[in-house]
Formats: structure tokens, C-alpha cells, sequence
């Protein structure tokens, strides 16, 4: 069913909290989003010409690069890895535009899924989404969608330290945490309202889970004075020779 | 936008099949079409063709087309749901004006029974309503700018009706039947589409953009936000699909092209046979008028989805959309 369930108030929403601070853009959570998922829920992931000029294939975790500021007046400008993938929203427009029910957003935890079986692959819902986190399987005919790992978060065969999502499990800086979003006890909560997280694209009202914590602040340090001073216009301490070839040189 | 041929094709075939078709169903009870049961075959073939060949097309643009049948489940949330559930539901009344109109009011001599009249105007009403839903599959898609606006609707149902009457007009001469009243129709119908196309176009111009980099990355605190690195050196499915940017190198000379082949020329040639009359002239101008609209109408549709600007691109280097 496509409609949006009816969740209850204090139903969770599970999702991420991605902190662009110490995200170093390594793609380790591509990697093992890649590792783990070409196994999971929505196997395969397939790959075509991996090896070949123009290698192409379906991937839940893309990660940018951005600079932001110009830094005209100092080294202010920032460079930030982000991190990009289904961000599972309150309001998925991937969801309501679904001709045949098998995108859905399950009640008890908020999670966006495709159901292979039902997925006619119009591409509809991945036009629908604003964030680019759908990416259609070529080889299979259907849309594959990032599952947040519902094949390990609640898997009881796993160690419960291991429950999380591959991206959160594998990330070298701790930058990826999973929780629950709508407790405003949990640990990523906490995070979110301490660092300001914030999120994509708000005007869209897509009403997005996943939160992004931007970069800390950091001080602008000025330009080197040795290197930004115009010494053509000042009083060089010059002697003798020198003296008289820039007294010459100046008329 | 990717503007894939199967896609340009089911809305520009099906959108002048259900122009015709409405026209048909609004017309014929009215006594203002040609009694003849050939004519009636005729006309009804060709817009149903138009249609189911639509549809058909339709089709091949799903990676599943064997489960398309489920697409008539979601008519609750889904605009592309109830397009399917308007197309397939279309055929029925649609189905029984063809069997009044041809069997019984030929039969008749004219004039139209009962039941061809309320079978065709339900049929002109679900047909526009089809059009209407089609247009909305992409009307209710707020990542796309140029999309999300009520010039889409306006501009779908406008180009329908046009495509339709240019048709009607060309059937109506070749049949030997051609009216004044049918090139009227069929050039105020030009002018009603050009009319929102332009108004189209200018909205796309002018409206502000509803997202940037900025609000995409939520840096925009720091300053200006540019991409610096992408995730992947080739292009992925988002960028094939979201990113495309071919058509819009061209886009000043397909507008021309969709300004003259869709509006100035078949205008041109319907108010050519209105002035020549009844002949063979008129039909021949009238069909012209549709080779050209044909024409035309593929270029708007490329246009439609090459000029369009999809937020995801926000991610890969656009600045705002």
C-alpha cells in the first residue's frame, strides 16, 4: 500500500545521523553498504562493465565532495566530505507516487522498502525523490533503495553490538550513528540538539530522518603577511648599490 | 530529464487519440459528424489506435512490463495509478458510443439516439480526465521546477484537444466532408495550446528557483557551496536519468521548431481550408496540419523533459534549480 501508514506518535524513526565534522571521505560506508547489501534484502546490486571504459552499477551510498565559503578574505573556505543516501522521510514522495504498492514506509519504525516482487520499474519514485536515493537495477528491471540494513538491525543471529546499519559498523571516524530519531532520549538525538544537526533540503517539506551535523566552527586564519605584503610600495631597507639602482629604476 | 522515446511517444499519441476521441464523443450526438458507418470506423479506429498504441509504448519504458497490471492498485495516492485506472476505465463508455454511434445511429440516418449521446459524453469526459491524470504524473513531482506548476496540466490538456481537432479536420476532408466550423475548432485549438505553451515557458523563465546547493548540503552558513569532488568518475543512473543535458544545447532551435511545426503551421494550413472550402484542397491542407503538428508536439515533449532540472543534480555541480 502506497498511502503513508498511520504511525503512532511515539513510534520510532529509525535512521542516521551523519557528522560532516570528521567524515575524511574515505567510502568506506559505500563499500561495505555495497558488501553487505549485495547479499541482503534487495540483492543484487548489480554491476555492469565493472572492469570496462564505462563501469556503471547500483550503489546505496554515494559521497560527495563540497567546498563551501570562497575564502577571498583569509583561509576561510571549508572542504566537506558529505555522504549521501536515503535519508527515509516522514513524507516520502517515493512512496505516495508508487503505482503498485511496492514502495512502502513500514509503520513500526519508519523504514522506506521496495518490494521486488510488486516493482514494475516505472522510475517514478526515483524521480519523486529530491535527494537522488534510488538507483535502478538495469539487470533485474526493478528499483533497489538503501533498507537502513533491516537485515542486520534486527537480526538476532548478529551480536547486538553489531545490529547497526554496515555503513555505521565500518566507518573509521565514527561520523555515521544509528538511533532512534523520534526518542529524544536516544543518543543520536542528543547529538542532533548538542551540534545543531539540521536537514536536507527542508523548503521541499519531505520531512527527512536522517540528520546531517555540520562542520564545527573554525577560526579563519588570516593570509601570511610575508606573502600578501605589496612589496613594490614600501620602504625597503636598501644600502649603497642597490640603493641607487632602485633610486634610478623609480623615475 | 532522460526524455525516452517511449514515453514522448504514449503522450503525444495518446494525448491526440483521446483529443479525438473527446471530440467524437461531444460531436457525434449532436449530429455534427458525417453518418456514414465507414466514417464512424474510421474515426473511432484512429483515435483508439492512437491510444492502445500510446499505452502500448508506455510499456516499454517499465523494467517489469509483464507486472504493468499492478499499476491499477494505487489510484489512491498514486497520479500515474489513476491514469492507468482512467485509460483502461475509458473504454467502456467508449465501447458503447462506438456500437450506438456506428451500428444503430448510421442505421438511423443521423441525429444521434440517447444512447449515443450520454455514451460520448461520458467518454469526452473520462477521456479529458485521462489527460488530465497523465499531465499530473508529472505536475506532482516537486523536485522538478519546470514540472510542478498548474502550466503543465493546462499545457497537456490544450496540446490534446489541439492534436485532436487537427485530426478531426483532416478526417472530416478526407471523407469529402469538410466544414467550416471543423478548421474554426481546429485553429482556435491551435491558438488555446500556443497560448499555454508560451504562458509554460514563461513560467519555467521566471519562477524563482525552489532549491540550491546550499540548502541541498545545508552548508550554506559557511558561503558559496561547488562541488569539489564527484563520488564516481562515470556517469551513474542518476546522472543518465536526472542529469541528462544533451536537449538543452539545442533548446532555442527546438523551440522554434515547436513553434512553427506545432502552432504557426497548422494554424497557417486550417485557416488555409477554412478559406479554400469544401475539396480536395482543404483535406490536403488539413492533413498537412497534422504532419506538421506531429512534428511539432515531438519537440515540445523532448523539450518538456530535456529543460527539465531534477534537485538531484544539486549533488553534482548545479548551482540551483
Amino acid at each position: 500500500m502506497t498511502s503513508l501508514p498511520n504511525r503512532e506518535p511515539n513510534a520510532p524513526r529509525l535512521g542516521l545521523v551523519i557528522d560532516l565534522d570528521t567524515c575524511v571521505g574515505c567510502h568506506a560506508c559505500a563499500v561495505a553498504c555495497k558488501q553487505w547489501n549485495d547479499g541482503g534484502h534487495m540483492a543484487p546490486l548489480t554491476d555492469t562493465d565493472a572492469y570496462g571504459s564505462g563501469p556503471d552499477g547500483v550503489w546505496f551510498n554515494r559521497i560527495h565532495s563540497f567546498e563551501a565559503g570562497t575564502g577571498e578574505s583569509g583561509c576561510g573556505s571549508r572542504t566537506t566530505n558529505f555522504p549521501r543516501s536515503c535519508l527515509h522521510c516522514e513524507q516520502p514522495a517515493c512512496v505516495t507516487v508508487c503505482p503498485t504498492g511496492a514502495s512502502y514506509k513500514r509503520a513500526e519504525d519508519g523504514i522506506v522498502l521496495v518490494n521486488e516482487d510488486l516493482c514494475i520499474g516505472c522510475k517514478l519514485c526515483s524521480w519523486a525523490c529530491p535527494y537522488g536515493a534510488r538507483e535502478f537495477d538495469q539487470d533485474v528491471g526493478v528499483m533497489k533503495k538503501c533498507t537502513l540494513c533491516i537485515d542486520r538491525i534486527h537480526n538476532e543471529t548478529l551480536a547486538e553490538t553489531e545490529r547497526v546499519p554496515a555503513c555505521v559498523m565500518v566507518c573509521p571516524t565514527s561520523a555515521r550513528h544509528f538511533g532512534d530519531l523520534a526518542d529524544p532520549t536516544s543518543a543520536v538525538s542528543k547529538l542532533v540538539a548538542e551540534r545543531g544537526g539540521y536537514d536536507l533540503m527542508p523548503e521541499l517539506g519531505f520531512e527527512p530522518t536522517n540528520k546531517y551535523l555540520p562542520p564545527r566552527p573554525r577560526p579563519t586564519l588570516a593570509l601570511d603577511e610575508r606573502v600578501t605584503r605589496d612589496s613594490a610600495n614600501d620602504d625597503l631597507p636598501l644600502h649603497g648599490l642597490l640603493k641607487w639602482a632602485d633610486r634610478i629604476l623609480a623615475r | 530529464m532522460h526524455p525516452a522515446f517511449s514515453i514522448i511517444f504514449f503522450t503525444s499519441a495518446a494525448g491526440a487519440g483521446y483529443g479525438l476521441l473527446a471530440l467524437l464523443g461531444l460531436l457525434a450526438p449532436f449530429g455534427l459528424l458525417p453518418s456514414s458507418p465507414l466514417f464512424g470506423l474510421a474515426a473511432l479506429a484512429l483515435a483508439l489506435g492512437l491510444v492502445v498504441a500510446g499505452l502500448l509504448s508506455s510499456l516499454a519504458h517499465l523494467g517489469r512490463p509483464e507486472r504493468a497490471w499492478r499499476a491499477l492498485s494505487q489510484w489512491r495516492s498514486s497520479w500515474l495509478s489513476r491514469e492507468g485506472v482512467a485509460a483502461v476505465a475509458t473504454f467502456l463508455p467508449a465501447g458503447v458510443f462506438a456500437i450506438a454511434w456506428i451500428v444503430l445511429t448510421a442505421g438511423s440516418g443521423g441525429g444521434g439516439s440517447g444512447v449515443a449521446g450520454v455514451a460520448g459524453w461520458i467518454t469526452a469526459a473520462m477521456a479529458a480526465v485521462t489527460v488530465y491524470c497523465t499531465a499530473m504524473i508529472y505536475a506532482s513531482l516537486k523536485p522538478i521546477r519546470q514540472w510542478a506548476n498548474p502550466w503543465v496540466p493546462r499545457t497537456y490538456l490544450a496540446l490534446s484537444l489541439m492534436t485532436g481537432a487537427l485530426l478531426l479536420n483532416a478526417l472530416l476532408g478526407v471523407a469529402g466532408q469538410a466544414a467550416g466550423w471543423s478548421s474554426l475548432l481546429a485553429l482556435a485549438s491551435v491558438g488555446l495550446a500556443w497560448v499555454a505553451k508560451e504562458g509554460h515557458w514563461r513560467h519555467c523563465a521566471t519562477a524563482r528557483p525552489v532549491s540550491t546547493a546550499e540548502t541541498a548540503t545545508g552548508l550554506g552558513h559557511i558561503g558559496r557551496v561547488r562541488l569539489l569532488d564527484a563520488p564516481h568518475s562515470e556517469d551513474n543512473y542518476l546522472l543518465k536519468e536526472m542529469g541528462f543535458r544533451v536537449g538543452r544545447r539545442h533548446a532555442v532551435r527546438l523551440r522554434l521548431i515547436t513553434r512553427l511545426a506545432a502552432f504557426a503551421l497548422p494554424a497557417a494550413l486550417s485557416f488555409g481550408a477554412l478559406v479554400a472550402g469544401p475539396g480536395a484542397l482543404s483535406g490536403t491542407l488539413a492533413l498537412l496540419a497534422v504532419a506538421a503538428a506531429a512534428l511539432g508536439v515531438i519537440a515540445e515533449r523532448w523539450l518538456f523533459f530535456a529543460e527539465a532540472k531534477h534537485t538531484v543534480t544539486l549533488f553534482y555541480g548545479a548551482g540551483e534549480v
